[in-house]
């Protein structure tokens, strides 16, 4: 399930004084099975291009295409689109609605048009998959944590079996153990099913740990795109577009201007340690 | 005096039935002793559903004691007839920009606190200037909130929180929706009204580094406190912090994981600066 971008342009408000072009030729190729982190300052144009990915917007100008097929060509089904790539909002929880956990997570797989049977099963997959204890599904969603409604909210995408998996900043707000946990999760999920995932986060260590390769917006178009290590080693100008490395690259660089003949292009913790363990 | 004291506060919510009976109680806060001198910032840590934001809303009587007393610079909240005083004294910003924001031009809604307040018109416009000028926002005065990016929204939040001349603010993660120079954007604000204004800031976050400057740092549980310390004792157990759901900053991390492998560094590290200091001692 291949992702294409060719030459996309979005424009908000076209004709009005409000103009604003929000995408400008911006041009992406995701293989499937990929972990693609997405980073940008706020009004980078993230959002924008992550809702090309299931048509909930439609390009101004330039072609999509979805395993080797045009998604603009007349008669594609969007349908089936929306259907295998799953977009989980910011603050997916607002999204929460039904009486209990369980039928919140069905609603995706019921509009599918399933069974009743098989859309209990999938839910309860989907809710395994996201580490939501069992013994939770009849409650109301509204009495959970932050943290577990926002696992029912991701279930509940998960629920319909998307062969890609979007989710725009899925831990702002979360502690630092929930952030931790649900990023494991997702990270165990791509792995598992090899799925696409596509995750857009402000934080740049997260993005380090997770991802195999990061694409970095700026004002409408793409500025870096490769592995973490290549994007971060641009941290001055990452810096200049409004975003920044995880601290232990700018340890690393302390270091080497200090003498410790140290590899700069660490991103991770891990990394770090025994880098630093071969110089001492 | 101290600018806030609390005196064994409880504050229990109510736990509703589908027809809005109450069926029991849900104890967020649970006998909690604080006191935060005039100009300290004090940081509250904890993991979501702790007691954290239901202590800050105590503290500008959003919310007032179940059990026990709050008093914000000597008024005790619980006094209807102190409700105004003590909203002026402590004033709060929230995490998300887009629910504070009320005017349809920023200076505006900068004015909105002091007009509620009664402040004459002259005054109101000397205070917006002031404050605007305070938070690095005076060349947007006549924008559009809206088209303003995430860290300058939260900006101007607190410019409208200054304008009322508040002798502490409460921020509630005020950086959880912003992007990395958003973050320090409002950060570096805080730190400015702290050393030149001498603000009392009380601030609340998921963000570890952002702790770092902080005078005291408050840990919270299950409604209580039980951590309290400087940032350099606080992060130097790491084990414990892990235990309530929290998390050091990478360079407190990764100092902690080399002393595992046996590397001789001082507890509390707090910074990349320590970390590189210390490293070189070593050498």
């Amino acid at each position: 399930m291949s992702i294409k971008l060719e030459n996309i342009n979005y424009v908000y408000s076209e004709g009005t004084a409000y103009r604003k072009q929000a995408l400008k030729d911006v041009s992406i190729e995701i293989p499937h099975g990929q972990f693609v982190g997405i980073i940008g300052h706020t009004g980078s144009g993230k959002s924008t291009l992550i809702q090309h990915l299931n048509g909930l917007i439609k390009a101004t100008d330039g072609v999509y295409y979805f395993n080797g097929e045009n998604v603009y060509a007349d008669g594609y089904n969007m349908k089936s689109l929306r259907n295998q790539v799953g977009l989980v909002f910011q603050y997916p929880e607002h999204q929460l609605f039904e009486i209990d956990v369980l039928s919140d997570v069905c609603f995706g797989p019921k509009n599918q048009g399933l069974s009743k049977e098989e859309c209990e099963k999938r839910a309860r997959e989907a809710l395994e998959a996201v580490g939501f204890p069992g013994k939770f599904y009849s409650q109301s969603p509204f009495d959970l944590s932050g943290g577990q409604k926002r696992r029912v909210a991701i279930a509940g995408v998960l629920a319909m079996r998307p062969k890609v998996l979007v989710l725009d900043e899925p831990t702002a707000g979360l502690d630092p153990a929930g952030r931790d946990e649900i990023l494991d999760q997702i990270a165990k999920l791509h792995k598992e099913s090899g799925m696409t995932v596509i995750l857009v986060s402000h934080s740049m260590e997260d993005i380090a740990k997770y991802v195999d390769r990061i694409i970095v917006m700026n004002q409408g178009s793409k500025l870096f795109d490769g592995t973490p290590k290549e994007v971060f080693s641009h941290y001055k100008e990452l810096e200049n577009v409004g975003l920044a490395a995880p601290q232990v690259t700018y340890i690393m660089h302390a270091l080497k201007e200090r003498g410790f003949r140290v590899d700069t292009s660490v991103t991770t913790i891990d990394e770090a340690v025994e880098e630093i363990a071969k110089v001492l | 005096m101290s600018m806030i004291k609390t005196d064994k506060l409880i504050y229990e919510y109510a736990k509703l039935d589908d027809e809005g009976n109450v069926i029991g109680t849900n104890r967020a806060i649970d006998a909690v002793d604080l006191e935060v001198e005039p100009g300290q910032f004090v940081a509250i840590l904890g993991h979501n559903g702790s007691g954290k934001s239901t202590l800050a809303k105590q503290l500008n009587a959003i919310l007032t004691p179940t059990e026990g007393t709050v008093w914000v610079a000597g008024r005790n909240t619980k006094e209807p007839e102190n409700i105004w005083d003590v909203r002026q004294s402590a004033g709060m910003v929230f995490q998300n920009p887009d629910n504070q924001i009320i005017g349809t031009v920023v200076e505006e809604d900068v004015g909105f606190g002091p007009e509620n307040l009664g402040v004459p018109t002259d005054e109101i416009w000397t205070r917006v200037e002031e404050s605007l000028k305070k938070v690095g926002m005076i060349e947007y005065r006549h924008h559009s909130p809206n088209k303003l990016s995430g860290g300058q929204k939260q900006r101007v939040a607190i410019a409208g929180v200054i304008a009322m001349r508040p002798q502490c603010i409460v921020l509630d993660e005020p950086t959880a929706m912003l992007d990395p120079n958003g973050r320090k954007e409002v950060l570096r604000t805080v730190e400015e009204l702290r050393k030149k204004e001498k603000v009392t800031v009380i601030l609340i976050t998921h963000y570890m580094e952002e702790v770092v400057g902080a005078d005291r740092v408050i840990v919270m549980d299950k409604g209580s406190i039980v951590m309290e310390g400087s940032p350099k004792r606080i992060f130097s157990r790491v084990e414990e912090l892990k235990k309530y759901r929290l998390d050091v900053p990478q360079a407190t991390l990764l100092a902690y994981e080399l002393q595992k492998k046996g590397v001789k560094l001082p507890d509390g590290i707090l910074s990349t600066e320590e970390l590189v200091e210390a490293l070189c001692q070593l050498n």
